[in-house]
């Protein structure tokens, strides 16, 4: 069984339901009306250059194309981590946290994906490398940018806390545990609670994409649960990085929290 | 575990030596401060009281040299520095529950010279008045067994009888670890209970004061 193709008419059809709703909104002053529009617009536009750069990519399957997306999309996730930092480190470092963390987890789990367990000819087949690179990256910024955040946030209000437990002589690792089990808990929280329910609440966006694109189900399966594992290890890792450099860079070499490293929030 | 600061002779010898000590843009401070000895600081609020004992305590950057007896501050790790010089801040922070979790081996018999409840241990931390977490907040450091303590106004918040308890156990804890103590403090008659010399803190500079 084949897709069943889609047709400009149809996402038409699709689009006027969320336009409808907008005026709606607008009538009712509801203040989003704007919002909706410009994003719907935002969203067709980039999986319309997507579709074409994809198709180009898997055209003509070659390592430094594929590399050059990577990067790409390494690069943004890295901004975007940044941009849903309430509080920032200075410098380079709000982006280094981040980006180095996304890239060692990410890449490592993809391609160990890749050459062990799909094994596409070659490994770096970008039908497969790059939507499962995608995935990784999307949900790892989630883990990374939540638990950074949470991190910094806990340590900023509970100064006096990890000072006091400085003074009665913890080292900087002790002072931080209790703010870095939470952390951790927060950036695994949505993955767990999607491994928890997938198949019974929800069926995941992955699975459901590839059924209605024609895959049988049993193999539809398959994937999610691959990807389901590859997503939790990823954001797992990348956490656990993202949070140890945070929390190394908030002391200095003699245990003092150096909360100067942090920008203040902006209004 | 051992808080002699000599090792020979066998006596019990600490000495807390400030050389050249530059924090927060203020000092150079010099001060010695001998076995057992006790020195109360004076001065107005924002004088570099409080910045002067986080410096001391290795809290916050500084140049110049902390020696405990002829260890300076940067030979060992932090965390050993601030365990053997006790800083007592003026606010206590507590982040357990309830009260024993902050205590590993708590000393009993200090918490009833303290004039603390015999239960309080047990307590839930929100339920604690300010001047039982301040009582407690010494009790919790002396603990640690700190062979020089470092005080932020330790009685501020206390009633006249609670503030002799303090100062006897303050001063029993000096006598039993011959602990150098750095104490600041805004009450006069406080420091002639208690101060062997007091000095006064005037923009990070300190001069000594005539002691009656």
């Amino acid at each position: 069984m084949s897709a069943i193709s889609l047709s400009p008419l149809d996402l038409c059809a699709a689009a006027l339901l969320v336009l409808i709703l907008a005026v709606l909104t607008a009538r009712a002053r509801l203040g989003v009306g704007r919002q909706l529009i410009i994003s719907s617009m935002r969203m067709t536009i980039q999986l319309l250059l997507i579709g074409l750069v994809l198709r180009a990519l898997f055209a003509h399957v070659q390592i430094s194309w594929v590399a050059l997306m990577a990067t790409v999309m390494l690069l943004v996730a890295g901004r975007e981590v940044v941009a849903r930092q309430h509080r920032r480190f200075r410098g380079l470092w709000a982006f280094g946290v981040g980006t180095t963390s996304m890239f060692i987890s990410s890449f490592t789990v993809t391609i160990l994906t890749l050459a062990v367990i799909v094994r596409p000819d070659p490994w770096f087949t970008p039908q497969y490398a790059i939507p499962l690179l995608g995935m990784l990256l999307g949900n790892t910024m989630n883990g990374i940018s939540l638990s950074v955040d949470r991190l910094t946030q806990s340590a900023w209000q509970q100064r006096s806390v990890i000072e006091q437990r400085l003074i009665l002589g913890q080292s900087r690792q002790e002072a931080m545990a209790d703010i870095c089990r939470d952390s951790m808990r927060t950036a695994l929280t949505p993955i767990i609670n999607a491994m928890a329910a997938s198949g019974i609440v929800t069926l995941p966006g992955m699975m459901t994409g590839q059924i209605l694109a024609g895959s049988p189900p049993a193999e539809a399966v398959k994937y999610q649960i691959l990807i389901m594992f590859m997503i939790s290890s990823g954001v797992g890792f990348g956490s656990m990085g993202a949070i140890w450099l945070a929390s190394r860079r908030l002391f200095d070499q003699r245990d003092r929290l150096r909360l100067e490293r942090l920008q203040a929030p902006k209004r | 575990m051992s808080y002699a600061g000599d090792k020979g002779g066998g006596g019990i010898l600490n000495q807390l030596r400030i050389e050249g000590l530059r924090y927060h843009g203020w000092g150079p401070i010099e001060l010695t401060i001998g076995p057992a000895e006790c020195v109360c600081l004076f001065g107005a609020s924002g004088s570099g009281k409080t910045l002067l004992l986080r410096a001391i305590a290795d809290l916050d950057p500084h140049d110049g040299f902390l020696f405990l007896n002829e260890l300076e501050c940067n030979d060992i790790p932090a965390p050993q520095w601030r365990r053997r010089v006790g800083m007592l801040p003026a606010e206590s922070q507590w982040w357990h529950d309830d009260v024993s979790g902050h205590f590993s081996t708590p000393d009993k018999r200090r918490l009833q010279d303290l004039d603390l409840d015999q239960d309080i241990l047990t307590w839930q931390v929100g339920r604690l008045s300010t001047g039982e977490r301040q009582r407690l907040a010494l009790a919790r450091l002396l603990n640690t067994r700190p062979q020089a303590l470092l005080l932020d106004e330790p009685t501020a918040s206390l009633d006249p009888e609670s503030t002799r308890c303090a100062e006897a156990t303050i001063a029993a804890y000096r006598a039993e670890t011959g602990a150098p103590v750095l104490w600041v403090t805004h009450d006069q008659q406080q420091a002639q209970r208690v101060a062997c010399r007091s000095y006064r803190m005037n923009e990070g500079n300190i001069t000594l004061q005539v002691h009656t």
